[in-house]
């Protein structure tokens, strides 16, 4: 692997930039591996990483059904934060904060993380009473989040309309500072490219198609599109088709897939400096380095694989749009998208052991697991590697689905990214 | 925008008009208290999630108002058939 730096792109530069090495081999699966990832999303890439790096598990294969980073990680709008309510909710996605923080410097890639601050619209009394209650119990979990007026919201984001007779009114802000947005493809490809130089296979079009298990029970490989392969832990991590893979290992799981949407601008020049999310209106927006407005829609009513979703979802969402932004009502649109995004009923994310040994699952991110990605392939790593949950994905179990102890972010927030 | 045939108004009519139920033919238990903790959570939470052919309820709320079922793929979101409440799976 060729470090980059300033030195190494000076270099470079002298030939042209033609004399640059692949940045990681295109491996074919061989017959065995201690670990197999199933699902080549910044996820799994990341789980592979850490296994390799933190635990010396290096006989690691990530497989991907399509290109790596071609599923939610690639279709995302990239929006980082962790000012969820409870407290458990709040230790993992703050976890992860912190570990964007070096994620640059530690691949050698830039992740192109920008702290520029998440700041959610109140339009409502309550909104008003709901954002507080999350202010002073984030502030207790030492995850930064503060209450701003409406003047100190415009002063933050200069195109907000903060007149008092707009149809939603802005009656104050709650603004994560650490909040931001990463650039999507860079944290797989970084995660891709560091893991493979410690040894993992990276394995592109190459999708499962079965679980094998020996006689107790306990996982002995995958079947493959590219023939069986060997091991003994398997960490599915493949998003809104994690039911049909665990369907594979014979297990029922508590999950809906659904599509869900977002759409950019033609680029412009910079205007709007920090992410804007009003959640009673049903709309947010933030701008790429590119100069794109990025938009996040919503979801399609019903369970659908099809990673396309209807036009009239998008349409309410620009309507949204338009009414929070009147200043941007002439904008066009370029490319609008779909992904397919697994929810669980309490929409907290399921992160740990499976009944079946040797089988670890990390699913139902659903519409905001982009800002866990670092966290979720540590902690998926950790628990591969020592079959137990940290103590932080520890509360993200499965079995809460039967004792009660659920994570209920879907009443604490109703819509989430 | 799918179209979706109404069984009760026998007719074809846009996603707007209709609201999506989940998935079809989860029996509410006759005996709740008899229930284990595992069927609770076969009840309550877990759902087929299937990458293909989908039992689901849907309500024609600007309509006729009614709940009735349907078979979809949910590879080409295409309705196979649309059938009454009460009529046996399809
Ligand atoms: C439109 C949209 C906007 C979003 N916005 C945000 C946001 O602003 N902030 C945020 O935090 N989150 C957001 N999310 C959610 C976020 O994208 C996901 O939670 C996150 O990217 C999931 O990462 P992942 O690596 O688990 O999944 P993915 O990147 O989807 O990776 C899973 C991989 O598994 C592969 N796979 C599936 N089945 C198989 C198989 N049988 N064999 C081999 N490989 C298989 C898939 O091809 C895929 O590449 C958004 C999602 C969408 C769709
Ligand atoms: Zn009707």
């Amino acid at each position: 692997m060729t470090r980059f730096s300033a030195m190494s792109l000076f270099a470079k530069a002298l030939g042209g930039h033609q004399g640059w090495p692949e940045q990681w081999p295109d491996a074919a699966p061989k017959p065995a591996y201690d670990a197999i990832i199933v699902g080549g999303g910044g996820h799994g890439l990341g789980a592979a990483y850490y296994l390799a790096k933190k635990y010396g598990i290096t006989k690691v294969a990530v497989l991907e059904k399509g290109w790596i980073g071609g599923g939610n990680t690639g279709r995302n709008t990239t929006i980082i934060r962790s000012n969820y309510l409870y407290d458990e909710s709040a230790h993992l996605y703050d976890h992860a904060v912190k570990l964007w923080d070096g994620l640059s410097q530690e691949l050698n890639y830039n992740t192109m993380y920008s702290k520029r601050g998440v700041m959610m619209l109140a339009h409502n009394v309550h909104d008003i009473q709901s954002f507080k209650r999350h202010i002073h119990a984030n502030r207790l979990n030492g995850v930064d989040n503060e209450w701003l007026t409406p003047e100190e919201a415009k002063a933050y984001c200069p195109p907000l309309n903060i007149s008092p007779d707009a149809r939603y009114p802005v009656l104050g802000a709650a603004l994560q500072r650490r909040g931001g947005t990463a650039r999507h493809d860079t944290v797989a490809w970084g995660y891709a490219r560091a893991a493979a130089a410690l040894g993992v296979d990276i394995i592109q079009n190459c999708a499962v198609t079965g679980i094998n298990r020996g006689p107790d029970g306990a996982v002995t490989g995958v079947e493959t599109t590219r023939g069986s392969i060997a091991c003994k832990r398997i960490g599915v991590s493949a998003a809104g088709n994690t039911s049909v893979l665990m369907q594979m290992a014979g297990l029922d799981f508590p999950l809906e897939s659904y599509p869900l949407q977002a759409l950019v601008s033609e680029p412009v020049k910079p205007i709007f400096p920090c992410v804007v999310m009003s959640n009673t209106v049903h709309a947010y927006m933030s701008q790429s380095d590119k100069g794109e407005l990025v938009i996040g829609a919503g979801t399609d009513q019903y369970v659908s694989y099809s990673q396309r979703g209807a036009l009239h979802i998008v349409e309410h969402t620009l309507a949204a749009i338009c009414e929070i932004f009147p200043i941007f009502r002439r904008m066009r649109m370029l490319r609008t998208w779909g992904g397919i995004v697994d929810v669980t009923p309490d929409r907290s994310p399921i992160l740990g052991k499976t009944p079946v040994q040797g089988l670890y699952v990390n699913c139902g991110w659903g519409t905001g697991g982009f800002k866990a990605t670092p966290g979720a392939g540590d902690l998926l790593a950790y628990t591969m590697a020592k079959d137990e949950p940290h103590r932080i994905n520890a509360p993200f179990n499965l079995d809460r689905f039967r004792n009660g102890r659920l994570i209920d972010e879907a009443a604490a927030a109703a819509v989430a990214h | 925008m799918i179209l979706i045939h109404c069984p009760y108004c026998d007719e074809k009519r846009a996603e707007l008009e209709f609201a999506y139920a989940g998935q079809a033919h989860i029996a509410r238990p006759a005996d709740p208290s008899a229930l284990s903790d595992e069927e609770w959570e076969h009840y309550l939470f877990i759902r087929a999630n299937p990458r293909g052919r989908h039992h689901e309820r849907w309500r024609h709320i600007h309509g006729c108002g009614r709940f009735f079922n349907a078979v979809r793929d949910t590879v080409t979101d295409k309705f196979e058939t649309t059938y009454k409440a009460g009529e046996p799976r399809k």
